[in-house]
């Protein structure tokens, strides 16, 4: 296989689920919440997933519970960060290393279970299309959700009445008030559906990608996803194209080693990491002051509105 | 308050004069052998006990010193990482009365010197490293020559496949990595001399995700038999098996992950070796036993710890006796590495009729003739 077409073809693969985390992640910040705790959410996701599979047999079960896990994590995160106003940032870290405990205590039982993983479907017709065909249409039935997540996040935060209240939420809470919406219901729910994809994310990851649970499987995917975000400037779109480069980064590795070619191992790795680094510093400074005002205040260390 | 001053003064000062008396005292006491009468074994394994690998054998060899000692105590501790954590672990489990240690995993040695250092009343063993310079009188490594049937796993494989492509994923190019890698060839090679092993490491003991992406890519380059050096084995299987290639299995009996494809594999068998270890130190005479040491044993020495796998239903009987015979020669005077040997840019390592020593073959730090891939200097 051409190594173009095996890295793209990785790429879509493997980064599936940074970009379920990284359009959760959308959501989350456009409603002026930061949430670091995304890596915990597609902990808990892969885990729940791989264990309401092994439990049901079904694939769409496991994707289900993995949705529920991650969801509740992120009601955690929601719960101290707009009622007890504690710090976002490290509100989200402090979930990501309570779902990282809970995840090994639990995931140990379940690191031998056999469970029934997403197939591999390919598409009639378009996936018979040389290059793009196997590039985006031999994947497994969650890739091919995300692919319409995408536009339909970015319709919903940007052509939707709903959306309209989360980005007003992110930028200045009063106008919401003044308005007589409530904010905080509005920003709890923007969380909740972060930490929703990021379970179906790290479900993605558990019972279609990898087909194995392990604790701490996600290796910081999440953390990317947060990246991606960024440097993306929250537009549904770009975080796309962002999952997608740094799923090709993670594929590069074995892609090269395995036609052997000799560059150090550790370098390799690195790679993707390089590569997120490189594109914050070309895109960063764009990107930050287009944040949502509520966010700046985040950054800011400021009491929040 | 200058007699306040004074008091305290004082009071320190004999307080860490009498601290002084009692340890001195202690130590003049005649110590007891290490391990000597322990009521409890402790056991710390790098990851969970049941992931169809390299800890799950070692968590049945430490319930097999259980079945031998019904009176002893056995305390185990899963997913211990490779750092001070794992000093912490083992001194709790001295807390709670263990004289016998056993740190399994290959990167617990620094933390087990540590343990073994402060505690000279009880006996540390690890698996899997080498302990460099004076050995202390308490501590020791053990391990079996993982290698050789492996190279009987590479015959097995030589004779199975296609493709003439084999593929090996591993995690960090350790001197047991290399000298299987290289054994797997060399054995596959002794029947096939077109075969080549394409390397891909995932620069990590157990992360699945990195394991589904190097297989991926292996078997995407034409490669139909798949095998690793991992922790935990479960997920190159089971894609190599969705992929309808073969497997040659490591560390555990993996075949019912594979019903299709497993040819073969090498798997721990550490119940004796454990016992045998609990044994000496129980009865005080750790020191200056063949424990007391880098212990390795091998086909040639002894009941090497590393046994072969049974064989899938694609292997012949024609297969397994070609097999079994060459059991019969590195057993004797044989050796997987026998001579000659060249390194992957034609150099020659072992000279034609050389049969080199375990500790020639350990101290290994390149690939041979035949492996794609390379070993990052450190």
């Amino acid at each position: 296989m051409n190594l173009g077409l095996e890295v793209m073809a990785g790429g879509v693969r493997g980064g599936a689920s940074i970009l379920y985390a990284g359009l959760g992640e959308t959501v989350s910040e456009r409603a002026g919440v930061v949430n670091l705790g995304i890596e915990g959410s597609m902990l808990c996701g892969a885990l729940g997933a791989y264990a309401a599979n092994a439990a049901s047999g079904n694939p769409w079960i496991g994707a289900l519970g993995g949705a529920a896990a991650g969801g509740a994590l992120a009601l955690i995160h929601a719960y101290f960060v707009l009622d007890r106003k504690s710090n976002q940032l490290a509100t989200g870290l402090v979930v990501l290393f309570l779902a990282l405990g809970v995840t090994s205590l639990f995931g140990a039982a379940y690191v031998d279970e056999i469970i029934t993983p997403f197939e591999i479907w390919k598409v009639p017709l378009l996936s018979s299309i040389p290059w793009v065909g196997e590039i985006f249409f031999q994947a497994d039935p969650l890739t091919y959700i995300v692919y319409f997540l995408v536009p339909i996040t970015w319709w919903l935060l940007f052509r939707s009445r709903w959306g309209l209240l989360v980005r007003g939420a992110g930028e200045r809470t009063e106008v919401l008030r003044t308005y007589g919406h409530r904010p905080q219901l509005v920003q709890y729910i923007a969380v909740v559906i972060g930490g929703v994809l990021a379970g179906i994310g790290g479900a993605q990851l558990s019972t279609a990608y990898a087909n194995a649970w392990f604790e701490n499987m996600v290796q910081g995917r999440g953390f990317i996803a947060v990246a991606v975000v960024i440097f993306a400037a929250r537009q549904p779109f770009k975080v796309a194209a962002g999952s997608f480069l740094f799923g090709c980064a993670l594929a590069l590795s074995p892609a090269l080693q395995a036609r052997g070619v000799t560059i150090n191992q550790f370098a390799l790795n690195a790679i993707p990491y390089v590569a997120t680094i490189v594109v914050l510093l070309l895109l960063g400074k764009r990107g930050a002051s287009e944040a949502p005002e509520g966010l700046k205040k985040v950054f800011e260390m400021s009491p929040s509105s | 308050m200058r007699t306040r001053w004074m008091t305290l003064v004082v009071a320190i000062a004999t307080l860490v004069t009498s601290i002084g008396l009692l340890t001195a005292s202690a130590t003049a006491v005649p110590a007891a052998q290490p391990g000597q009468g322990s009521k409890a074994v402790g056991f710390i394994f790098v990851g969970p006990k049941d992931d169809f690998g390299y800890n799950q054998a070692a968590y049945e060899g430490s319930q097999a010193v259980k079945k031998a000692n019904p009176k002893l105590k056995i305390l185990t501790a899963e997913n211990v990482p490779e750092d001070d954590t794992a000093a912490r672990v083992m001194e709790g489990m001295i807390d709670r009365g263990a004289k016998i240690i056993f740190a399994t995993s290959y990167g617990h040695l620094d933390a087990a010197l540590k343990v073994a250092e402060a505690h000279p009343d009880v006996v540390v063993v690890q698996q899997g490293n080498f302990i460099k310079g004076t050995i202390p009188p308490n501590a020791g490594t053990f391990f079996g020559t993982v290698y050789e049937p492996v190279y009987l796993a590479g015959i097995a494989a030589g004779l199975s496949t296609k493709s003439d492509k084999l593929g090996y994923v591993y995690a960090f190019p350790i001197p047991q990595t290399i000298d299987n890698i290289n054994a797997f060839e060399l054995g596959a090679q002794s029947v096939n001399p077109k075969v080549k092993t394409y390397t891909v490491n995932t620069s990590s003991w157990c992360d699945p995700a990195a394991q589904a992406e190097a297989t991926r890519s292996l078997l995407g380059q034409g490669v139909d038999v798949v095998t690793q050096h991992q922790d935990c084995t479960s997920t190159v299987i089971k894609t190599t098996e969705a992929a309808g290639k073969m497997t040659v299995g490591y560390h555990a009996d993996a075949s019912k992950l594979a019903p299709k494809g497993w040819i073969t594999g090498s798997e721990w068998s550490w119940g004796k070796l454990y016992t045998d270890i609990v044994k000496t130190a129980l009865a005080g005479e750790f020191t200056g036993s063949q424990y007391n040491a880098n212990y390795r044993v091998g086909y040639k020495t002894g009941n090497n710890p590393f046994v072969q796998s049974k064989f899938g239903s694609m292997v012949t009987a024609a297969d397994k006796k070609q097999i079994a015979a060459a059991k019969a020669k590195i057993s004797t005077d044989g050796s997987p590495f026998a001579g000659p040997v060249d390194d992957q840019d034609g150099k020659v390592i072992f000279a034609a009729g050389e049969i080199p020593t375990y500790a020639q073959i350990e101290a290994l730090d390149v690939f041979v003739k035949g492996v794609v891939g390379d070993i990052p200097k450190s």
